[in-house]
């Protein structure tokens, strides 16, 4: 295996977190910084050809190629794993900017709670109210001092929205819920749809507190602090599964790169599939890749940044034999452990009588309501919550044709035909993001079986819900069909329920957990500034570390996060290569 | 090895309601009043069997009072085209072995590929186009729920419905069933307005917003 000259800095994949990082450390340092990626290049102008339905919503052409690996998924550790052969539930991007690029950009900050999850619900209901085998626990560090990273973040991106607390003052039509806040969002909220316009009127009209979804989908043109300039967003309803083709939804290739490429200290290297993070006495010495040609090289590297999203990060450090796998049986070791998926459920399917023009709009053009976030559940049978909401993405024919009302029970032929017609442009939903509690049950290990293309084991899940999150759901539809009328549909299509975990109902991409954040080395993977406890030299960015998944969607925490601990490297590991903590 | 006798689906323009298709090089054929039949050259299926799938796609999304269907549409060129390339051969899947037979929620474990699961779909339909429509509903009834019959649905759906490169929505009359633009640069002006009325843009296709031809997958992936 051929030696590659060393660099200071590796970085294991080119998403947010990663090339975060990588813009802080060129920007601050003349450290020789190579970020690898195992897709390919992206950039702004190659996204207008592939405004494309079929070729990117549907076969998923800016998705890791599932034939080359995939995960294998059990309900329980009675059960066994097979793998999710096509792509369902979540959506892993490739090449620069990562899954960055086809997100839909709704940028939510956790809330003050989220931080003490565990303080909050045993201060409030008692321990005995906790789901049996609940490990749900308080992070290392709280809201404030994640609030000046995520402003921060904010301005990166060029998040539009309207503050709700501005440095503890509550404004209406923002969302009031939020924890304080020292500045307004960068840009102003995005123009409403009709559907979301609907849900905003409805929901104020019922008592609840509607607010624009934070949308990194910036609505007028923006200059971040970096210098970088960006468009306003054209509504053109190619947000999710695509990257943006006039660079308004801030992506890595349009809010990173331009900073980057202009570094001689960075390079990015595309088709490195990183096979092993190798380690000797307690160190990091480099990284084994696969590269573009196929030949496998090792890259000696002084600090490495594992930044490869939740599944891979968890993945590289089971191949690579760094910590212990976590064992549910014995409860012994961490990685692996808490893993949750963001619970996601279309609430309401809502037929209304008149036209909604709903092929325009962005991924997040849209309304939330945080009311069922701060539920009390004295008398509730789960202690969670979550965000009803409604999104206007710009909805494209193959994926929405064919959704009729529940009076009609064709799905094929002129019946079904017709009422799919008639309804096509009627149909919109209400939907809901929710809390997954952390469980001891649920957890990632090395599959036994199936391999990836390189003959390495898949990542296996084990993964269902609990009562806890099937209760929440119940409740939530419920409120979700009242909203729903009271935005004057006809009929409405509740959602039956959640069952078992499902790998083929689309959810998003929000998996958290494997690598979790503590306060101590007995009990987490990485310390309050994302560092290996046991490799100090190794730094593991994103959704991985979070002991488990709030409601709301995880990006610009972890790119708060990835700033916060580029502050620490910059400040204090370079002068004194050490734990930070 | 020797290239089996390449086959035509002779289409009459009559039923083919869209004004364009486009043939096998992407060119835009433009089918005039006096045009009586159009020879689609056929990249999967045999002539027999693209008749067959024809007129299953055409109970599925039938052409009826509410408007043309996967007739019109061109839905069985869609179709022969996506079999024909890498997806046909399970580009998009993970396809390793071994399989074997899980729970639902775990997905489709099956091994066979799109192309295997169309020519034992095709086994199932064996005269099926010289059915009367009635006899031909409850033929497909029986097999509703196979994977043949989900994909076929499913493929029929996109064949109505995707950009007109690919094949199907042939002169985009899906797209002008269901009020659906096209890609489009901007609705900056409009997004906002037009609350509860019809905002029905002309349709474009990816082609014609952006002003030169854009390759599909199918021609691309190998």
């Amino acid at each position: 295996m051929k030696t590659l000259p060393p660099v200071d800095v590796a970085i294991v994949g080119g998403g947010w977190t990663g090339l975060t990082m990588a813009k802080q450390l060129a920007t601050r340092t003349s450290l020789k910084i190579l970020a690898l990626e195992r897709g390919g290049p992206h950039e702004t102008r190659d996204y207008l050809d592939n405004m494309d339905e079929l070729d990117y919503a549907v076969r998923l052409r800016t998705m890791q190629p599932i034939r080359d690996e995939t995960v294998t998924l059990r309900h329980s550790a009675r059960d066994r794993a097979l793998p999710i052969r096509q792509y369902g539930s979540f959506l892993p991007g490739t090449g620069v900017g990562g899954s960055g690029e086809h997100w839909s950009g709704i940028s939510y900050r956790y809330y003050p709670n989220d931080f003490r999850r565990l303080s909050h619900l045993v201060e409030k209901y008692g321990r005995a109210r906790l789901p049996e085998d609940c490990t749900v626990r308080d992070w290392p560090i709280s809201y404030e001092d994640l609030e000046p990273y995520y402003d921060r973040a904010e301005r990166l991106m060029g998040i539009s929205g309207k503050a709700g607390n501005l440095r503890g003052k509550k404004i209406d039509g923002g969302n009031i819920f939020e924890g304080p806040r020292q500045s307004e969002y960068p840009t102003p909220p995005m123009k409403l749809p009709y559907l979301a316009a609907l849900f905003r009127e409805a929901t104020h009209s019922l008592g609840y507190h509607p607010f624009p979804l934070p949308a990194a989908t910036t609505s007028v043109p923006y200059t971040n602090p970096d210098g970088i300039a960006r468009a306003g967003c054209a509504y053109c309803g190619y947000c999710e599964r695509f990257g943006c083709m006039i660079g308004a939804k801030a992506q890595p290739t349009n809010t990173l790169m331009p900073v980057l490429s202009r570094r001689n200290n960075f390079e990015m290297r595309t088709g490195a599939w990183v096979r092993r993070l190798v380690v000797e006495g307690g160190r990091v010495r480099g990284v084994r890749y696969m590269d573009v040609n196929g030949y496998e090289v090792f890259q000696p590297a002084d600090l490495v940044f594992l930044a490869s999203w939740t599944l891979n990060n968890t993945r590289l450090l089971l191949l690579s034999g760094i910590g212990q796998p976590y064992d549910p049986e014995t409860g012994k070791g961490l990685v692996g452990s808490h893993l949750t998926h963001q619970v996601s459920v279309p609430a309401a399917t809502l037929f209304f009588e008149k036209p909604l023009n709903a092929f325009m709009g962005a991924g997040s053009a849209g309304v939330a309501i945080g009311d069922f976030d701060f539920l009390d559940h004295k008398d509730l049978d789960f202690v969670s919550g979550g965000a009803l909401y409604t999104v206007c993405y710009g909805t494209r024919p193959i994926a929405n044709f064919g959704v009729v009302p529940p009076s009609v029970h064709a799905r094929w032929g002129s019946e079904w035909k017709k009422a799919a017609l008639h309804n096509y442009d009627c149909t919109g939903l209400v939907r809901f993001y929710g809390e997954h509690l952390a469980y001891r049950g649920n957890y990632m290990d090395l599959d036994p079986v199936y391999k990836d293309r390189y003959g390495d084991p898949l990542l296996r899940l084990t993964l269902d819900w609990r009562d806890n999150e099937r209760h929440m759901v119940r409740l939530i539809t419920s409120r979700a069909v009242q909203v729903g009328r009271a935005m004057g549909a006809g009929e409405i299509l509740a959602f039956p329920g959640l069952k078992r975990y499902q790998a083929t109902r689309y959810q998003g991409t929000h998996i958290q957990g494997g690598t979790i954040v503590g306060a101590n080395e007995t009990d987490s993977v990485v310390n309050m500034y994302l560092q290996h406890w046991r490799a100090p030299n190794l730094f593991v960015l994103g959704a991985s570390a979070f002991p488990q998944n709030p409601s709301s969607n995880p990006t610009l925490t972890a790119v708060a996060l990835a700033f916060r601990a580029a502050d620490a490297v910059v400040q204090r590991y370079l002068k004194h290569p050490g734990l930070l903590a | 090895m020797p290239r089996p006798r390449r086959h035509f689906l002779t289409l009459a323009a009559t039923t083919l309601g869209g004004l364009l298709v486009y043939t096998l090089d992407r060119k835009a054929a433009r089918l005039h009043a006096q045009t009586s039949t159009l020879r689609v050259p056929l990249r999967f299926f045999t002539e027999e069997g693209a008749l067959t799938i024809a007129a299953a796609a055409a109970r599925i999304f039938p052409s009826d009072e509410s408007g043309p269907g996967a007739n019109e549409a061109g839905v069985v060129i869609y179709i022969d085209r996506q079999l024909a390339s890498a997806y046909g051969r399970d580009h998009y899947r993970y396809t390793q072995p071994p399989f074997e037979e899980g729970v639902a929620e775990q997905g489709w474990q099956g091994k066979e590929t799109p192309r295997e699961i169309y020519r034992a779909g095709l086994k199932l339909l064996g005269g099926f186009q010289t059915l009367s429509a009635a006899d031909q509903d409850s033929r497909l009834k029986q097999i509703e729920n196979t994977v043949f019959f989900s994909l076929l649905r499913t493929h029929t759906i996109e064949g109505m419905f995707c950009d007109p490169m690919h094949g199907g929505n042939a002169g985009m009359i899906g797209w002008q069933m269901i009020g659906f633009p096209g890609p489009r640069m901007s609705y900056f002006d409009e997004v906002d307005r037009h609350y509860g009325t019809a905002f029905r843009p002309k349709p474009s296709s990816l082609a014609q917003m952006l002003g030169h031809p854009v390759a599909p997958g199918e021609d691309t992936e190998t």
